[in-house]
């Protein structure tokens, strides 16, 4: 998904990130590519441990030890100099881990929320000094603009006191539905039940007025019907402010009521890409055709759902070939356990790591052969 | 808060009284009670006026009385200040106690002081730096720590202060401020020797202290919150002591109640002996061989009382620190 244009925010190449360890190297992410626009919402899918929150952590610089990443995450960060908008290219990946650079954009321009609201809030901190405390970090209060018009965007800032901190933290839990706002401020996340402490989460994260969310499975520990209540929330909020939002799921359902586009990922690559009506529509790698079929469809009687056979590998003896074979219901022999494919183009916009679309595999001789064995 | 402070007291006093009754009832418990002894010797040397002194103490004492009598009267007695007298020395066990009680208390606050100084700050590197150069000289010499007794190193210390640098390190006070009045000059000799069984407390504390706070950090730094924390653009420095630590150092707190308070009087007895200072530890000890059963009695009781005083201190603490333990 390709050429860098006006609305990209954050830009990912060939990210790689392994981990050395006893039993031998793990490529949590083994070169993903892809992009994340401004204002639209990116949905990431995948099975567990395929990459998808080391991704996340990626586009932070917050890999932990003892990960090393390598590639390129470039954000492409918008403010207003003398008066027009210039773009600034910041290179994440090569930031200082806990250089001021870096701290200004984690919390700031880009904020994240967790898969376990349970324990992602401090304990000993009530849920509105988290937000107080983000909100003292990250957002800036013009003071009285100097001069007339002409010089309306040289604004002077300042940082909020902390009087108003409170009060944009009683206004942000008031926006994500949290009931008696100005008592809950002082609520500590033992007296919260599980989505009251999403929604904190969600109210930590917007209050700094970030131009990205990352939602690492926000709702993968919740009930159903809460699940619902916070997916509404996250969309009614994102109508209401210009930010774009990477959505990591393992469920193709959310995936569907969330995203524009989507990223299917499997043992650390994407193996399909696309805007997630495309591929609703044309699904082209098999995996994103069994997760597709795995999802029951409402009104549906009891059908069999199609699950997808075996597990995943380990990561210290992966497949030959295309990592996918053991489990593909269209392996072909032969081939796709010997060449590993590439990703490809297989529609406008959409592209697919699997031989049936390698460019010049259907053309070749063994391909004939194998088709026709078959 | 209110309610939960009373209960707390109300079960501190019942506990208090069930240990003075016990401990009473062991100090009691082998044949023939210090009395006797001193009695028969007396008698043995023809001293007829000191063993009429003696019966007296007797009587007064109700030591010819049931058990519970005699527990009635002490415990009685006790709460009223009176702690009975050390048969041992022939003087009130109030009055033997006194000035060592404070030297008591002052060595074991400096101590403490010392050792979580050195040990938090230590433990806290080491957690976070952990398999680093650094770390593992800590870890090393924190287990040398740990394996390394007390009353040894103190044995060291004399031997090289003694013999090697010919230095006066034995007691808390050099021979002409023993039994002068207290005044400025006298303070600054006490400072001069307490510094050294202070260390040697302080050596073998720290280690272990070091491992416990590098242990829960550890766990706490693992947490889903401290990423969270992170991922909101706090200084690592912000994360680790707002977050982390506030969290990890729960279990020192507890110690801190449940060991060191009752330490005070009793903590470090062959270190004390060792060095022959003028502290609780080594009367306790000779009280306890001698059956001197009020002196042994008043220690004993004032240990408990300690602990009970300590535990109640670190719920504070606890509550302060951890909301979760406030509304049980
Ligand atoms: N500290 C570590 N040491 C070694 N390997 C690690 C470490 N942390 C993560 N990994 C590896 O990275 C891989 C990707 O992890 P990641 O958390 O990104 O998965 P995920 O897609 O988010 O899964 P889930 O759906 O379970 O959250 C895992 O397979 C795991 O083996
Ligand atoms: S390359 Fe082969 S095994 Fe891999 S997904 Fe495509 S058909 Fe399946
Ligand atoms: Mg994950």
């Amino acid at each position: 998904m390709s050429e860098i244009t006006d609305d990209v925010l954050v830009s990912i190449r060939n990210l790689r990130i392994r981990f050395d360890v006893r039993d031998g190297i793990v490529n949590a992410v083994d070169g993903a590519n892809f992009t994340i626009r401004r204002g639209k919402t990116l949905g990431v899918i995948g099975e567990s441990g395929c990459g998808k929150s080391m991704t996340a952590k990626a586009i932070m610089n917050m890999v932990p030890k003892p990960g090393v990443m390598t590639g390129e995450v470039t954000l492409y960060k918008r403010h207003v100099e003398n008066g027009s908008q210039v773009v600034e290219e910041i290179r994440i990946d090569q930031l200082d881990k806990d250089g001021e650079e870096i701290r200004n954009i984690r919390g700031g321009v880009i904020t994240m929320i967790f898969q376990e609201p349970m324990s992602s809030l401090t304990p000993v901190f009530t849920a509105g000094l988290h937000i107080m405390e983000a909100v003292k970090l990250h957002r800036f209060l013009p003071i009285e603009s100097i001069g007339d018009t002409m010089t309306r965007n040289i604004q002077k800032k300042r940082e909020v006191s902390p009087e108003e901190a409170r009060e944009i933290a009683i206004d942000m839990l008031q926006k994500v539905g949290l009931p008696n706002a100005a008592q809950r401020v002082d609520s500590y996340p033992h007296q919260l039940s599980g989505g009251q402490r999403q929604r904190v989460m969600i109210a930590i994260a917007l209050s700094t007025h970030p131009e990205l969310l990352i939602a690492d499975e926000p709702t993968t520990a919740l009930d159903v019907s809460i699940e619902a209540q916070i997916l509404d929330l996250m969309r009614e909020l994102q109508e209401t402010v210009d930010m774009a939002i990477l959505f990591i799921t393992h469920n193709m359902g959310v995936i569907a009521e969330m995203a524009d586009e989507m990223v299917v990922m499997y043992m650390g690559k994407e193996v399909e890409e696309g805007s997630v009506v495309d591929i609703f529509e044309n699904p082209k790698h098999p995996y994103t055709r069994l997760l597709l079929a795995s999802i029951p469809e409402i009104g549906e009687k009891k059908r069999e759902l199609a699950t997808i056979k075996g597990m995943t590998p380990s990561p210290f003896n992966l497949p030959t070939g295309c990592v996918f074979h053991p489990r593909c219901p269209d392996f072909m022999p032969g081939k796709c356990d010997v060449v590993k494919p590439l990703l490809a183009t297989v529609a406008k916009n959409q592209n697919a790591r699997c031989l049936m679309y390698d460019p010049c595999w259907p053309n070749t001789a063994e391909a004939q052969a194998v088709k026709a064995k078959a | 808060m209110v309610s939960f402070l009373i209960r707390r007291v109300f079960y501190a006093i019942i506990m208090l009284i069930l240990v003075s009754f016990i401990s009473f009832l062991i100090i009691n418990l082998p044949a023939g009670d210090f009395m006797d002894q001193k009695i028969a010797e007396l008698e043995a040397r023809g001293d007829k006026s000191a063993v009429a002194r003696v019966e007296d103490y007797r009587v007064r004492y109700g030591l010819d009385k049931p058990m519970l009598t005699q527990y009635w009267i002490w415990i009685s007695n006790f709460v009223r200040g009176d702690f009975g007298l050390s048969f041992q020395f022939e003087r009130p066990v109030k009055e033997l106690i006194g000035q060592r009680l404070t030297l008591s208390i002052l060595l074991s606050l400096t101590t403490l002081t010392i050792t979580w100084l050195i040990a938090i700050p230590l433990g806290v590197y080491s957690a976070v730096n952990q398999y680093s150069i650094g770390d593992q000289v800590i870890t090393t010499i924190a287990f040398i720590g740990i394996g390394l007794p007390g009353f040894l190193l103190a044995l060291l210390v004399l031997y090289v202060a003694i013999v090697i640098l010919n230095q006066d390190v034995v007691g808390l006070f050099s021979r002409e401020f023993q039994d002068a009045p207290w005044s400025l000059a006298k303070i600054w000799d006490l400072l001069k020797h307490l510094w050294v069984p202070a260390l040697i407390g302080a050596v073998t504390g720290t280690a272990g202290t070091i491992r416990i706070m590098r242990g829960n950090l550890l766990d706490t730094l693992g947490q889903p919150f401290i990423e969270a924390a992170r991922a909101r653009g706090l200084k690592s420095r912000r994360v680790i002591w707002k977050h982390a630590v506030r969290m990890a150092i729960t279990p020192l707190v507890i110690i801190l109640g449940t060991e060191a308070f009752p330490g005070i009087l009793a903590g470090n007895i062959l270190v004390e002996v060792v060095l022959g200072l003028p502290t609780i530890g080594p009367l306790y000890i000779n009280a306890l061989t001698t059956q001197d059963m009020f002196m042994a009695g008043t220690v004993l009781v004032l240990i408990v009382f300690l602990l009970l005083v300590g535990n109640l201190i670190t719920d504070l603490v606890l509550a302060w620190i951890d909301p979760r333990v406030r509304l049980e």
